[in-house]
This record gives structure tokens, sequence and C-alpha cells, in this order.
């Protein structure tokens, strides 16, 4: 008897998820969202701000084409299968147009493969992962932030003018870490082939023992050092790091750590002079990061962090390409985003038609100590689209499906 | 020469932090053989107090004054927890405990976000011990210093506290024999509790001293938890000391460790606890435990197969799950497949655990190694489906048959950690192999051939496997060999006098219970197109153990329940809201003490109150009602 | 002692834990259908040698013969296959499976069926199983749960489940303690009469001298480690060492003792 009560029980269960598949509404047009909400709240709460103030302005502004822009939004709970859960449902039940966010790159990725797989557009938001552009890329993925790759040939141009021959890494031991490294070493080995790589270490993500680590680089005497941990794991390095002086004197090149997510909690400890890429929303001038940043503050009453941008912009390009496609057929959209130039509180964006990576780009710049808090000073914005290998190349790493 | 010097005291700062945290779970184990899965959350919650009382009130005081307080606040809620909550299972059936402190850990992750916010905190750096101590032009920071004294200054005031207390006495007489001491007719409770609040007092300690030296964030509990629990392990459950020396051993092994290999960090303890347990099954200082005393709540209802009745409404059930595609869309197709497969992996868990007696920390192992074991045939060798989903599993069998030879030399506790150990490096292999396993990214594009790739055919692919595992399980656990398990973890002693071979029966088991996983993990692999780290990881394992819990570990059909129950929450927990952990946690909070025995366990208590004359007079006479 | 070859015999055992002297240079045989008695105060040693004798435990020196071969050092599960059940001191049974099924584990276990994943293990050997629960007094109660019996039908059980391999020979570790008076002598009766039905050999220890005296063909005492006195029940009574013995332990067997409640 028992079987026959949790099988009906079962039924049932998926009876009422299948009715969620309400009939599409005319009248609106609706996007699925997917982020690691509860993982990475102190990434993806600012990132639901600032997508929550696009859509309020792309509705105030009459919608797409009259239609109203409704974002359904799903917590993934970092982990890749629930995000492909997450996916089917908004897919299949919720009727999306597109499926649009992310953070992590193995989400990213898992996402991007479900989407190649159901045929459903992707707008990827934050991934850094090259391979969801180019190895593993596929024609329904497009991507917003600006990738690995060229956050590293940002790096390496400031890099590459230090006089420091001697470098040491540090990076968190998975995929994001490992990329990072091997593309920042290729590209500053040929800017600079007469620098030595002399330690390397790779704390677990999440994990560092920062003592050990900071006395091990510090060991091997490096001129310089890559960083690209971030989270705790910077904090806890930047704190042995200070305590033990190992980044006195030396130059220190670091991967996303002007970004207000990462710069803000490390306050009086931030240490000064590392060239990093990140969000000086702060120091930006320009009409568009105005209005943008006034907005923001003025809804939120709090300033923005980078997610803040990402998902603003998220939010805008989705809206730019639905309006242009005017259809929520896949194969159009695709269409109607491959070489689509959107405005960008940084300015205005592409969305490269070789390889669906958008040409955002980024703010390098170096650490400083202003009233007791981490900023970005000397800090210019480089466009993506100067950052990004020849379009030969682009093809060869791009796997034609 | 300074240099060896200055890592070697760098290991021993790390080490007092963990021995701090390691020696409460220690203690807590010892007395009340309660594997404290929340130990990692008073340690968060004494981070993020000491944080907001530091912040609060300024200088030396506020500081040194703030950390303590922390420290005893929690330890105070600690106490609210043991009387509140564990009080009500001690006599629940094993692990139930950890199922209880499993869901609080959820609830307090959820809840420090939201009490706390979501970004991370900067700690104030110790008042005295801010900067750095110059040894031979080596910096060794002086809170470094100060916690390589604060260990062992702590060892010595819980051994005064053990040696020269009455107190202390009475906790070590009941480390060794619980029985005993309550015969003594010494206070039980009120021992158990004290007992709780001095490991949680620690715990929180450990945490609260984090902070001038890491970010206070709402991940932390993870982070130490595992580790803590393996320097536990490594240095024998209930000794302070072993807990002392294996904090020592394993930061310093890591200290040295990534001088000459820089990656192993991240499965440098598992391997020690691994090679520890082989060499010495009782970790370096724990005694060899005496024979498993019986559970308490060890249900006396024998298990029997299905009546003729219950078959045919089983069949009717599973006809009815079959309809499924007739009403339900793509979506609750897909999410029927995905409850399928967690049944089968349920199933193959609760094989172990509740038949065999074994219960895994590590199933997940075998679970993604059948996962990626499809995904390897697939992608390299390029086999159709079919073979890959028939040959996929047998890399979870071999790897089951790998690790569950040495597992199943220990037992309890130590069987549980030995499994997660090979779990984790297993999952680190797979996590850092990234030219074979594709690292963090996966291997994706493993999306199902078109015989099989609508929902629907999905659907009745899996709910197709999963009948036929859990029917296959259910014949083996009612057959022969079932019976030789059963009687293997009834009673070794029983088992090995008539001839019972039990390692090579509970061998047999886990490698059956790993290939079984191995199908469910193949299966998966198909449903979401990819195969990721996380298939390994222990929050699965975690997951498959709360399935059976949940479920009722004493029955036969328990996996079953408890892994649809478990499975359909979660997904529309997580799909309706960002606090699924907070909802989820505090909702097998209430079925531990609610529903201790789970939900088929209460279903069968039930039944069988409402039939109490005919359940006593059947005792004699007819075959009894029994549990299941 | 007969010339015949012993069914057991036992030779100069010895087994110290940290230096104290559990058992000393034990000697003895047993043949079958005889029923021995290994009688001694508390801490003689009596168990020490019972899980030598079955495997449990390993001498330090000596030798275990059983029908000639040598079992010392052997498993007990190997012991147990050359043909010799155990019971224990306290009692060790499968609690949460019915008693038929505690019975049939040791039959599916003698069948060498132990590795059989696709039989109805219930259907197995149920006749069987019944008759050996019947010889025991058992049959009434094969359905019900193990975990739910009282102590004396504990016993009884773990004799049925000791006489699941045919065994030759028998060893009962204190088979009737916790029973009541009447209990005891009903269950040495029949385990007596089995054994001479069978010709088993029986090897026991015991505390209470009423069946010892009774039931025993021979008894052997142990003191501290070493056997101090053997023959037959007669013999052993009249011998002034054994007696010193137990009166030093406060346990008096005389005509007094025997009217009263033995425990």
């Amino acid at each position: 008897m028992r079987r026959s009560r949790y099988f009906i029980g079962a039924a049932l269960a998926l009876l009422t998820g299948g009715m969620a598949n309400s009939a599409l509404a005319q009248s609106e047009i609706k996007i699925g969202e997917i982020n690691s909400y509860s993982l990475l709240p102190a990434f993806t709460e600012p990132y639901r701000k600032g997508w929550q103030l696009a859509l309020e302005e792309v509705n105030a502004a009459g919608g797409i084409n009259g239609k109203k822009l409704v974002v359904i939004s799903k917590d993934d709970g970092g982990k890749p299968a629930d995000a492909q859960t997450a996916a089917n449902e908004l897919v299949s039940s919720e009727g999306v147009a597109m499926l649009a966010g992310t953070f992590l790159s193995n989400i990213g990725l898992a996402v991007s493969d479900f989407a190649n797989q159901k045929k459903v557009f992707f707008l990827a938001a934050e991934p850094l992962t090259d391979a969801i552009t180019w190895s593993k890329g596929n024609r329904y993925t497009f991507r917003l932030r600006p990738s690995n790759y060229m956050q590293a040939a940002m790096l390496v141009e400031a890099a590459a003018k230090l006089p420091a021959k001697r470098w040491a890494t540090i990076a968190p031991n998975y995929e994001y870490g490992q990329s990072a490294v091997a593309v920042f070493k290729k590209l500053m080995s040929e800017k600079r082939p007469d620098i030595q790589w002399v330690d390397e270490q790779w704390p677990p993500q999440g994990k560092i023992d920062a003592g050990p680590v900071v006395q091990a680089v510090a060991a091997a005497n490096p001129e310089a050092i890559l960083n690209v941990t971030f989270g705790a794991d910077l904090v806890k390095l930047v704190r042995e790091g200070n305590t033990r002086g190992l980044f006195k004197n030396r130059a220190v090149v670091s991967f996303l750590t002007g970004e207000p997510e990462y710069l803000d909690p490390l306050k009086d400890e931030t240490p000064e002079g590392w060239i990093v890429t990140g969000y000086p929303w702060y120091s930006i001038k320009s009409p568009e990061h105005d209005k943008f940043l006034k907005a923001y503050q003025a809804k939120y009453n709090d300033y923005p962090r980078l997610g803040s941008i990402v998902g603003y912009q998220t939010i805008k390009s989705a809206a730019a390409i639905l309006t242009k496609a005017g259809s929520t057929d896949p194969e159009k959209l695709i269409a109607a985003a491959e070489g689509l130039s959107v405005g960008s509180p940084f300015g205005e964006i592409t969305f490269r038609k070789i390889d669906h990576q958008s040409t955002l780009g980024a703010f390098v710049g170096k650490t400083a100590l202003k009233d007791g808090k981490g900023v970005m000073v000397e800090s210019s914005y480089k466009k993506g689209s100067d950052y990004l290998p020849s379009d030969a190349e682009v093809e060869k790493l791009r796997l034609k499906q | 020469m300074a240099f060896y010097v200055v890592q070697f005291l760098t290991g021993l700062a790390s080490a007092a932090s963990l021995f701090l945290v390691a020696s409460g779970l220690s203690i807590i184990f010892g007395v009340t053989r309660i594997v404290n899965f929340a130990h990692g959350a008073f340690y968060m919650l004494g981070a993020y107090i000491a944080f907001t009382l530091t912040e609060q009130f300024s200088g030396a005081l506020g500081f040194w004054g703030g950390i303590v307080v922390a420290a005893a606040i929690v330890a105070l809620a600690g106490v609210l927890v043991e009387i509140v909550l564990l009080r009500r299972i001690y006599h629940s059936p094993e692990l139930f405990q950890l199922l209880a402190t499993f869901g609080l850990t959820l609830m307090v992750e959820d809840l420090v976000v939201l009490i706390w916010g979501p970004d991370d905190l900067l700690g104030r750096r110790a008042p005295g011990f801010k900067g750095a101590i110059d040894f031979f032009g080596q910096n060794i920071p002086s809170y470094d210093l100060f916690l390589i004294v604060l260990g062992p200054v702590v060892l010595a005031i819980l051994w005064l506290l053990f040696q020269r207390t009455r107190w202390g006495i009475l906790v070590r007489a009941a480390t060794q024999d619980r029985d005993m001491v309550a015969a003594l007719g010494v206070n039980q409770k009120w021992l158990f509790t004290s007992v709780f609040a001095v490991g949680v007092f620690l715990a929180a300690l450990g945490g609260a001293l984090q902070i001038p030296r890491d970010a206070v964030h709402h991940a932390m509990d993870l982070r130490v938890i595992v580790e803590v629990f393996v320097v536990v392990v490594i240095g024998g459950l209930g000794s302070i000391v072993g807990a002392f020396v294996a904090a020592v051993l394993v930061s310093e092994l890591n200290a040295f460790g990534i001088l000459i290999f820089p990656k192993i960090s991240i499965i440098l303890v598992f391997l020690v606890m691994a090679v520890v347990l082989i060499i010495r099954p009782w970790g370096l200082f724990g005694k060899a435990e005496a024979p498993a005393r019986r559970t308490p709540g060890l249900t006396v209802n024998p298990w029997r197969p299905l009546t003729s009745g219950e078959r045919l409404a089983a069949l009717a059930a599973l006809a009815v799950a079959a309809a499924l595609p007739l009403v339900g869309g793509n979506y609750a197709l897909t999410v029927g497949a995905e409850i399928a497969i967690f049944v089968i992996f349920a199933a193959s868990l609760h094989f172990l655990m509740s038949v065999g007696g074994l219960a895994s920390f590590g199933h997940a192992a075998y679970f993604g190694l059948g996962a990626y074991g499809v995904a390897f045939l697939a992608k390299m060798a390029g086999l159709p489906m079919i073979l890959c989903l028939l040959l996929g599993p047998l890399l979870g069998c071999v790897g089951a048959a790998v690790f569950g030879f040495f597992a199943v030399q220990l037992s309890g506790v130590y069987f549980a950690m030995l499994t997660l150990a090979f779990a984790q490096i297993v999952w680190s292999i797979a996590f850092q192999w990234v030219a074979v396993t594709g690292g963090d990214n996966g291997i994706l594009g493993l999306w199902p051939e078109s015989w099989a790739a609508s929902p629907s055919h999905f659907y009745w692919l899996s709910l197709g496997i999963a009948a036929a595992s859990v029917i296959a399980l259910r014949i083996a656990i009612f057959s022969p060999f079932g019976y030789a398990l059963r009687a293997t973890r009834d009673s070794l002693l029983r088992s090995e006098a008539v001839g019972i071979d039990a390692k090579r029966i509970q061998w047999t088991a886990f490698v059956i219970a790993g290939t079984v996983a191995g199908v469910a993990g193949a299966l998966f692999a198909y449903l979401k197109g990819s195969v990721f780290p996380d298939n390994l990881g222990i929050s699965l394992s975690v997951d498959a153990l709360v399935m059976v819990l949940l479920g009722g570990v004493e029955t036969v059909s328990g996996p079953v329940i408890g892994a649809i129950v478990y499975k359909a929450l979660n997904i529309w927990l997580v799909s309706q809201t960002d606090l699924s952990k907070l909802v989820l946690g505090a909702f097998i909070v209430v079925i531990v003490v609610v529903f201790p025995k789970g939900i088929v366990g209460m279903l069968e208590a039930f039944t069988q109150r409402r039939r109490p004359s005919s359940a006593k007079s059947s005792l004699v006479t007819s075959p009894i009602e029994s549990a299941e | 002692m007969s010339n015949a070859s012993p069914l057991l015999s036992v030779e100069r055992l010895t087994k110290s834990y940290g230096g104290i002297h559990a058992v000393r240079g034990v000697s003895f045989e047993l043949r079958s259908g005889e029923i021995l008695a290994l009688i001694g105060p508390n801490g003689a040693g009596k168990s020490t040698c019972f899980d030598m004798l079955n495997g449990q435990n390993t001498p330090d020196t000596g030798r275990i013969r059983l029908l000639g071969e040598d079992t010392t050092g052997k498993k007990p599960r190997e012991v147990w296959r050359l043909g010799v059940g155990r019971t224990f001191q306290i009692t060790a049974t499968f609690p949460t499976m019915t008693v038929r099924e505690n019975v049939q584990v040791a039959l599916i276990s003698h069948g060498h069926q132990l590795f059989n994943l696709w039989g109805s293990a219930s259907g197995f050997a149920t006749a069987e199983a019944g008759r050996l629960l019947d010889l025991v007094g058992m049959g009434s109660y094969a359905d019900r749960a193990c975990g739910e019996l009282a102590y004396g039908d504990l016993k009884r059980l773990e004799l049925a489940v000791a006489l699941a391999n045919q065994p030759k020979l028998l060893l009962m570790d204190e088979p009737t303690a916790g029973m009541a008076p009447r209990e005891r002598i009903d269950l040495m009766r029949l385990t007596a009469r089995i054994a001479r039905e069978q010709s088993i050999g029986v090897l026991f220890t015991e505390h209470d001298m009423d069946v010892v005296f009774e039931h025993a063909d021979r008894v052997l005492v142990l003191n501290r480690g070493t056997l101090i006195a053997e023959g037959s029940p007669q013999e052993v009574r009249g011998n002034p060492q054994v007696q010193a013995v137990y009166l030093g332990e406060g346990l008096v067997y005389d005509e007094r003792h025997r009217k009263g409640a033995s425990a």
C-alpha cells in the first residue's frame, strides 16, 4: 500500500508542476534569469538590483515593441545541475523567450549547453571562462562580461611595462584560476620573453591557508606577483601578505580586485599600488554612467557594484535584442543579436558576430587607500574590442558546429 | 633555515585554530556520540557575533571581551539547541542527530545572510597583535605567535578540566561507557548538555579568533567543517590530544607540502586520513570501539517482502507514474526523471546503510563515477548511448570495489569518514585534472540519442530503470545474501560464528551499492547532458543520507519515499525562493523531531497503533504485522 | 581417555594480556558424545579458553586439534565450517530478524548460499529451520521478532542456531545463565539428549553447580588460568583444592545450597 501512496504523491507533485505551464500571456515577453543568489549573495544582490532597474526603465519606455517585459528569476544554488533544472522550468513551464544570467563559469557552461541542446537563446551575464564563447561556444549563447582572456590581456598590457622579471602566481586551484594563469603567462611571455616564472601557488578555492602560501611565495623571492584569488580568499591573502610584508617592494597584478565587491571588504587593509581590473564607479566621468549612477542611487540609496552594471546591462541588451528581432523565435534572436550595438553605462558595446562576445570592457587602474577605504586610482577604461585576438585566431578557437 | 622555522610556526598557527574547533567536536562526539554537523555553523556564528561585538566595543577589552562573550553567547545557543532539539532525538536511530544538525546548518547559512547581509566582513585586527616580528629576515605575524601559544594552553586547560574535576572524570567515564555513567546515578541529561556547551564554546571561540585574519562570511562553516571532521578522525574520536596532534600534523604537512606540490592542499587532509585509517583504523590516539552497542531505537519489527496485494498496489502506482506524460508538461517530466534517478541513488545507499548497517558519507563518489564513466565512453570512445548506460556504471563498480575493500575493514563513524575521504579524493581528481575531466567546467554535450531525447521517453527510461533497480535491490534484500548482510549488521559476533565472512559480504554489498549508484549517475549525466565534479561532491552524498533517513532508515521502502519527498521539495523550494536552505533546514529539523523514524517508519507505527489488538495476538499465531 | 582419536584435543594453551596470564598451559581432551563442563570462579579464564577454541581469540602458545585437524589460530567462521557450534555467555542473535530467519541465516551459510542474490531467503530450508526450532521447543515462536524474546528463549534459539550446521562439537558458554531454574534443567536435558543422539561432543561453562553435576560426564576446574582438577562430578566435588577455591569465592555447593535457589 505504501508504494501506491508515494507514487500518487509523486504524480500529484509532478502534475502541479505541469500545471504551472500556464499559457503564454500575449501581452508579455518573458526572460528567464538564473543566478547563484543563495550561494553568492555578495555578488548577485547588486546584480539583481541592476537588472531590476533596467527592467523598470525598459518598461517605462514602452516595453518591447509595446509588450511588457517580465523577468522570471531563479536561484541555482551554485550547482550546475540545479541551474539546468531551473533553465528547464523556465523554458518548458514558463515559456520564456530567452535565458539570461549565471555567474560561475561551470554554471554558465551548463546552461549554455542546455540552450544549445534545446535551441534556446542564452545571454550569459557574468561567467568568465573563455570556453563559453570559444572552445565550447555555440550559436545560441552570447556573453556580456569581458572574458578571462580579455581581462588578462588588459592586465598584461600594464604588467609588461613593469621592470620585474621574476614572477610568481597565486591562483585558486580550479578551472578559472588555472586558465587565468595560463592566459596571463602566455600573453606575458609573448610580450616579455625575458621573464621567469619562479613560483606558483594553487590554494584550494575558498579554503586558502594563507600563511604558508604567503611564506612560500616570499621564499621564492619574486619581483612581481600575479594574483587570481578573490572573495574571502583574497581577504586572507591580503591580510597575511600585509602582515608578513609580502607586497613590500613587489609589484602585484591582480584579476578583478578593483571590483567593489572584492575591494570594499578590504577596508583599511587594502594594499596600495596593485594593478587591477575593476569598476571605479566614483571616478567615471561620462554622461552614460552618470545617468545610470543617479538612477541606481535614487532607487536603492546604495552605490553600484560591478554586478549592478552586469545585471543592468544584461537586461538592457536582452531588451535591445528582443526589440530588434521583433519575435521570440530563437533564430531571429540570434540574427538580431549578432553584430548588435547597444548603449551601456560604459559606452556603446557590440555583440560580435564571430564569437558572440560583447565588447564590454573593464577599467584597469591601481589600488589606493582613501579615507580608510580601498579605491582604484589612475584608472582608464579598456574597450573590450581592443583585447580580443584576431578573427583568424578566434575562428580557430571556436569550434564550428 | 629561518624560512623553514617560520613555515613551521605558520603551520602551528593554522593548527591552533583547527584544534580549537576539532577539540570541541571530539568532546561532543566522545560523550554523546553525536556527529555534530552544525559544529561549523557554530564556528561561523562565533565569528559573526564576535565581529558585531568587536565593532561595537572599542579597545583591547572590547576586542578580547567581545571574542569571549561571542563564544559564550554561541555556547548558550548551543545549550538551547541541545535541550530543545537533541535531547528529543538521542534515542532515535543512529545518524539521525547528524540529520538534525545538518538541517540546523542549512538554516544558519541563510540566517547569517539575513542578519548580517551578504557581503564579506572584515573584522578588526587584534589589539597588540597587529604587526609582525622579524625573525632572521622573515616576518612572523604576532597574532600567529599568540595562536601558537593559545593552542597548547587550551589543550592544557582541557586536560586539567578532564583530569582534575569531577565533571571531567564523569565526561571521561561517559566517553568510555555511557551506560555505566547513567548507572552511577549521574544526571546524564545535564552532563550531555554541559559537554555540548563546552564543545560549542570551543567551536565559537575558534571562529571568533579568526576575525583578525579571515573574512567573516556565510560559507565559513562548510570551509571548516569537513576539515575538522577529518582532523578529529585522524586523531581518534573523543581524544583531545589526538585532535591536537592531528591538527598539527595536517597543518604542517600542508605548510611544507605546498612547497613541493603547490596543488596538494585540496587533497592533502583526505589523503592523510585515508592512510591513517587504513593503518590505524581508530585514528592515531583513538581506541578500538567496543563492539557497537545496539542502537536503542533499532526496531524489532522484522522486514518482510510485499504481500501480493501490496505488489499489485505498487504495480498500479507504477502504472500511474508511467501515465504522467499524458498530463504533465516537459518540465514535470524532467523533474519526474530526476526524482526517479534519485530514487535509484537513495535506494543504493539504503542497501549499504540500512541493510548493511554501513553509513557511507561519500556515496556520491560512485554516482559521480558512473556519470563520468558515461562521459568518457560517450565523448572519448564515442560509444552509443545504450552501451554507455550499460558500461558507464562499471566505473562506479570499480571505484566501489577498490575503495570498498578498505572501507569495510572499518565500521561506524570511521567507515563513514573513510568513505568521505575517498569521495573527496575522487572529487579532487575530477576538479583538478582539467585535461581529462574538464575540471570545474565539466564535460558537456552528453545529450541522449534521439530515441530517448524527448522528455517523455527519457522519463519512461528513468522510471523503468528506477523500478527495475528498486525491485532488484528488494530481491537482493530478501535473498540469502540479503539475510547474510542483515546478519552482519545485527551481530558481527553471531554472523562470524555461523560461518559468515562479514567483510566479504559487506564488500560485496558495497560494490552492489556503488554499481547501482553508478547507474543513477549514468542516467543523471544524460538527463543533464553534462557531468560536473559536483556530481561527486559532499553535498550530494549528504543529500542521499538525508533521503534515506527521511524515508526511514529502518524500513525497506524508506529510501523511495525519502527520495521523492526530499527531491521534489528541494526542486520546488529552489525554484520558489532564494531562502530554500532555511526552509529545507527547518523542514528537516521538524521531521527529525516529529517523525524520528522517518516518514515510512512513522506510517508503519501509525498502522500498527491503529490495530493494537490484532498486532498483539498475531505475535504468536500468525505472521506478525511488521515493518514493511 | 580412550585410544580413539578424540574429537577435540587441547594442548598447553596459554594466553596472557599485558603480563596477566589469563590461561596457562591448559590441556584436555573431549570425545564425541561426551559432555564436559568447564568450571571455575569468575576470572578463572573460562571465557578466554572458550574464545580460543572457536577462534574468537588466538592463543599465545599451545595447540587445538579438532578431529585431528589443527585449528589453532583459525577464524571463527573457519572453525564453524569444521563443525563447531557455539553459544555465547551474552546471547548473540540477529535482533531485527524473526526467530526462523535467525536459524535460516545459519542454514544458508551451511548450504553455501551466502552469495545467492536471487533466491528467496524466507523460503530457504524452512522445513529444516522448523525442525531445529521444534527440537529446542521454539517452533511456535518461529515468526516472532528475535528482539522481543525473553532471555531464556534467546538461549534456546542460540542452541537451535548452533545446531544448524550439524556440528560435531558444541561450545556453550554459560548456556543457562539468566534462566529460571526450571528452564535450566529443561535446556540441559535437551542438550544432553541431542548430544547423545547425534553423538555431539559438548563443552560448557557454568556457574550453576546443579547443572554441572547433573549433566556433565566430566568436569574441568580452572582457577587463575590453570587447570586445578579434572574428573567425574563426584571426584571434583570431593577435591579439597576445588572446595577451597570455591569457598574463597563465597560460593558453596553443599547440600544446603542445592536446596535453595542457585544463582
